[in-house]
């Protein structure tokens, strides 16, 4: 009996309901519709052009040279086994980590130092100190190939005013690696200075102003007021620098194009010596495959990173 | 004697402010030699690369006096390369690519921001994030796949696979920049615009895109840096002069052999470099703040 008179209540309400929050869906329909269509230009761009040739890299790097056979992870065994990618494997570590963390503690220096002048000087020596970054990078290399050059030397015409000994600049592995990790440092440190710089910038002075009354020194500021604000962007940073001068390829290239005796190779010039210029291109394929564990690592951090602040963004 | 402590309380207080600013005046003077130093240091090559550019072969190789000063200054390279034809070509079809990657780039990016910040759809928010991380796949991984591909489109040796190319580095920033500006744009707006009757195409372009303006050029100008500097994926495609770009065609055509006229390759560094350095000389201020404002927010 109550369910007698309780249908024809809830039919009415229902139909009285039921066409705005039909309109409402069809209008939420629509809006998503619409949503999806715009961005499917970049969903296509990145289908066809990142995601396909990663597949692509690792089902290549399982075929032989000639691409006719399937060889299995031979391809990897070969690499590990071999002097040469030993070495491609060291420097490339040695490489990114030293650059990183050079780039990292010179950009923090600048940042610091940039933080004390004033506001409207700020913006030229903060212009001056870009230019490194700003020049294209194959081309400010190429700048330092002429300063290392052999014969003509303008750094070691400096050297031996000062009475010390040429040094063969890009002729010896080890010096090589320097003059590498050098360039590199040279251009990227602009940009981790001006990351830091807005970090430091977004430090409210009141705890600055709060430290000083507990009676914290300039030392203790910086530890217990900077460092921990700017944990998060030094965090990003860093890992973003990491993953690109890993995957550096322009300086290595254009310096030394892996030499002397292949000390400076990295992976990303090897991958072009053997799949370019060797037409191994299934070999070079597995050797550049190598750089995605490090990135995969990489990866794990800044995607917490990012969650972490478009929760914050949210919140 | 009140009035005497009372003036000796004044002058230590005077003496402290006194103190205070000095030490804060010694602070800024060291910063600023501090700079000064770095800023020679950073500016070294850029200032070899001038100097290098105005000598001609025969000073370059006479290897008298200071490399570092040119004592007879001479245009001759640079007339050399604007009257070269290969050279004009590169500098043709780098602005031709660069305008290009630019506008499909942008397009891109604005669509697919706008959609993502402010329409969403089912797993729109997923696919933020997995454009971030297109970053964690470079361009020195993609490469040798990309070759094959770029095969069977039959683009090998042509100057327009670059603007196929590009797009991939510089569309994940640039839409990363775009959803933090467009987010950052009050609800209300685009309720009052829908109530008014405007479709979202117009809601996009009368109202997003012009607040949204600094954002938009710091992406362009991200967009500009990375397809006119791009190295890579012209060196492995690119062969033949009338195909390639400025950065290929600079290392490639104009080092012949052993023979390295420097004094010409620095003038066409120059002349290379010389848009970028004009572009940020003007809206710097634009790009450092699109590069920082997503950081520092999180």
């Amino acid at each position: 009996m109550a369910d007698g008179t309780s249908v024809p209540v809830g039919a009415i309400a229902s139909g009285a309901a039921e066409r705005p929050r039909s309109s409402l869906k069809k209008f939420a329909q629509q809006r998503s519709t619409i949503a999806f269509f715009l961005c499917l230009p970049l969903i296509l761009l990145v289908a066809c052009f990142v995601i396909y040739p990663a597949f692509y890299a690792i089902y290549l790097s399982m075929l032989n040279k000639k691409m006719t056979q399937f060889v299995g992870l031979s391809n990897f065994a070969f690499l590990l086994r071999r002097h040469t990618f030993q070495l491609v494997i060291f420097q490339s570590c040695l490489f990114a980590i030293t650059s990183v963390v050079f780039k990292a503690l010179i950009g923090f220096i600048l940042a610091h130092l940039m933080h004390n002048v004033p506001g409207k000087n700020q913006r030229i020596w903060r212009g001056l100190l870009l230019v490194p970054w700003v020049i294209p990078l194959a081309l400010s290399t190429l700048t330092w190939w002429w300063m290392f050059d052999p014969s003509y030397s303008a750094l070691n015409w400096v050297l031996e005013r000062f009475g010390f000994a040429g040094v063969p600049w890009l002729g010896v592995g080890w010096i090589a690696r320097f003059c590498t990790i050098t360039v590199n440092v040279w251009y990227g440190t602009p940009f981790f200075m001006i990351m830091y710089l807005a970090a430091l910038k977004s430090v409210p002075e009141q705890l600055y102003e709060a430290a000083a009354i507990d009676g914290a020194g300039p030392v203790q500021k910086l530890f217990f007021v900077t460092l921990p604000m700017m944990r998060n962007i030094v965090a990003i940073t860093v890992l973003f620098s990491l993953i690109v001068t890993f995957a550096d390829f322009d300086i290595v290239r254009i310096l030394t194009s892996g030499g002397p005796e292949d000390m400076t190779h990295v992976f990303a010039t090897y991958a072009f010596q053997v799949g370019i210029q060797s037409g191994d291109i299934p070999l070079g394929a597995s050797d550049s495959l190598f750089m995605f564990p490090i990135l995969a690592f990489a990866a794990f951090f800044v995607l917490r990173g990012v969650t972490r602040r478009s929760k914050e963004i949210a919140a | 004697m009140s009035a005497t402590t009372f003036g000796a309380a004044e002058n230590r207080a005077i003496n402290r402010r006194h103190s205070l600013h000095r030490q804060r005046l010694w602070a800024l003077y060291g910063s600023y030699t501090a700079l000064g130093v770095f800023v020679v240091m950073f500016l070294v090559p850029p200032f070899y690369m001038l100097m290098t550019s105005l000598k001609s072969s025969a000073e370059i190789s006479a290897q008298k006096g200071s490399p570092w000063i040119v004592h007879h200054p001479t245009l001759a390279n640079f007339w050399y390369l604007i009257t070269y034809p290969n050279f004009q070509n590169y500098y043709l079809n780098t602005v031709i690519v660069t305008i290009l990657t630019v506008a499909v780039s942008m397009t891109i990016a604005v669509l697919a921001a706008f959609s993502m910040a402010r329409m969403g759809f089912w797993g729109s928010q997923t696919l933020a994030t997995g454009v971030f991380l297109t970053y964690l796949v470079p361009a020195s991984l993609l490469f040798l796949p990309l070759f094959k591909v770029i095969g069977w489109i039959g683009l090998i040796n042509s100057y327009w696979c670059l603007v196929l190319l590009y797009p991939t580095l510089a569309v994940p920033f640039c839409t990363w920049i775009m959803i933090g500006y467009f987010s950052s744009i009050p609800k209300e707006l685009d309720e009052a615009a829908l109530i008014d009757g405007a479709g979202y195409l117009q809601m996009l372009f009368r109202i997003f895109i012009p607040v949204a303006m600094p954002g938009i050029i710091a992406a362009t100008i991200f967009a500009f840096t990375v397809s006119w500097g791009a190295f890579l994926y012209p060196l492995a495609y690119l062969y033949t002069s009338s195909q390639m770009v400025l950065t290929v065609g600079i290392v490639s055509d104009l080092i012949r052999g052993d023979v390295f006229e420097w004094g010409k390759i620095m003038a066409a560094n120059v002349l290379a470099s010389l848009p970028p350095i004009l572009i940020y000389a003007f809206l710097m201020d634009y790009y450092v703040a699109g590069l920082t404002a997503g950081a520092t927010k999180g």
